[in-house]
């Protein structure tokens, strides 16, 4: 099981691999976010939380086709199936290579990139708390979106379409968590409800993804 | 007995190919499927792997017995073909990569990124994970596809090898082995007759 995980980390890292794509993503759109709202640090610091929210699950998106479709077009996904481990398995250690590769660099740079959107002081805690919660989420309900389209040429666009209702709940209650934080109120009623969300996906969605997967192998 | 088909039925995009066959595979044999192109061979072996539910019918095969090797070799070019077939290996439970290497003369080749390798180097070294999987039957679709001459015969005597090691074989092919061990088994008798409109959904799912 661990061969795979680090298979998946391996090619990350390696040239043309999906490495740096969202981080550099995210920092566009935190840096280009003050050219297009004007010079008012007092909007900035209303803004933040939920522009670096959005930011981080757009790119998180960006990355998704590559989860399955790459294994697929090579032949591995179908050896894969046939490999002793579980699709289930498969699936899930997918997500969690696409978290470590895509979500934890996005969580570790969010507060540097606050700096840039003048987030108010006690935001820092939430949010880095809220997105380190919530971008699990983002990744398991992303290969459930990946694996629905693998097979389908330039299913990209698909698997938007498909992902974007899913990825509105933990959206909603990430951005809210951190947002209360930044005004300095009470904010551990959607940081539960983002855990809750988050634990459902992990726990549910990789049955979801196998039996899909299975499907469309056929 | 490693392997045996029953009455199977295999379709695909939910229309029968093939019906009606019956075989039985023993360990040290080999079974050498023959018909032209779009016969049904690919999905007969995707079916026997597991790749694919049979349309009627059951195939019979012990519990992690199959390996299949498709027309992809599952070789990723930015990891070396050492670490390649390392991979497949720890996947599979732990067969010697060293000795595969040698079984298909790649141990030259082991730090080349598989991206720089040609087509006969890929098929080779996607050859020589069958080896590192240590399972009992082999399921291959045209094999010597993009193999020289001199490859075709290290294929042949990985899988004499692996027949004399109690292995057993199935492979779609249009090259003549010569292996003693194999039976040939032409399917252009079993073309399903009628397609499957009965269960036509499944051309959906």
């Amino acid at each position: 099981m661990k061969a795979i995980l680090i298979r998946d980390l391996r090619l990350a890292m390696r040239a043309g691999g999906g490495f740096g794509l969202g981080l550099a993503f995210f920092l566009i759109v935190v840096v280009l976010v003050p050219f297009a709202v004007g010079p008012r640090a007092d909007l900035h610091s209303v803004i933040a939380s939920g522009i670096l929210w959005l930011g981080a699950l757009l790119a998180c998106l960006l990355s998704l086709d590559r989860i399955f479709a790459l294994d697929h077009e090579d032949g591995s996904l179908d050896l894969l199936a046939t490999a002793p481990l579980p699709l289930e398995a498969l699936v899930s250690l997918k997500a969690l290579a696409h978290w470590l590769t895509t979500g934890l660099p996005l969580v570790l740079a969010a507060p540097f990139l606050a700096v840039l959107l003048n987030l108010p002081v006690a935001g820092y805690a939430p949010l880095l708390i809220s997105l380190a919660l919530g971008t699990p989420a983002l990744s398991v309900i992303g290969t459930f979106g990946a694996a629905l389209t693998v097979g389908v040429k330039r299913g990209g666009l698909l698997m938007s379409l498909l992902v974007l209702p899913l990825y509105v709940p933990t959206l909603i209650f990430g951005a809210e968590a951190a947002r209360r934080g930044a005004e300095g109120l009470e904010y551990a009623p959607p940081l539960a409800m983002l855990a809750g969300i988050t634990c459902g996906t992990i726990a549910l969605l990789p049955f979801a993804s196998a039996a899909v997967v299975r499907v469309n192998l056929r | 007995m490693s392997l045996s088909a029953h009455n199977l039925s295999v379709s695909r995009g939910g229309i029968a190919v093939l019906e009606g066959l019956n075989f039985t595979l023993s360990p040290g044999r080999a079974l050498i499927l023959r018909g032209p192109n779009g016969s049904g061979k690919t999905t007969l072996l995707r079916t026997l792997a597991g790749l694919q539910r049979p349309l009627r019918g059951s195939v019979t095969a012990g519990a992690e017995t199959l390996v299949y090797a498709g027309h992809a070799d599952g070789i990723k070019s930015a990891l070396t073909a050492q670490e390649n077939l390392r991979f497949w290996s720890d996947i599979f439970g732990g067969g010697d990569v060293d000795a595969a290497m040698a079984a298909y003369e790649l141990e030259g080749l082991a730090d080349r990124p598989a991206g720089a390798l040609s087509a006969g180097q890929k098929r080779r070294l996607g050859l020589a994970r069958l080896i590192v999987a240590k399972r009992l039957v082999w399921l291959l679709d045209e094999p010597t596809v993009s193999l020289d001459t001199h490859a075709t015969g290290l294929f042949a005597a990985a899988v004499r090898a692996h027949l004399g090691a109690g292995g057993a074989a199935i492979m779609a092919t249009h090259i003549e082995l010569r292996l003693e061990e194999a039976e040939t088994l032409d399917v252009g008798p079993f073309k399903a007759r009628a397609t499957a409109l009965d269960r036509f959904d499944e051309a959906f799912l």
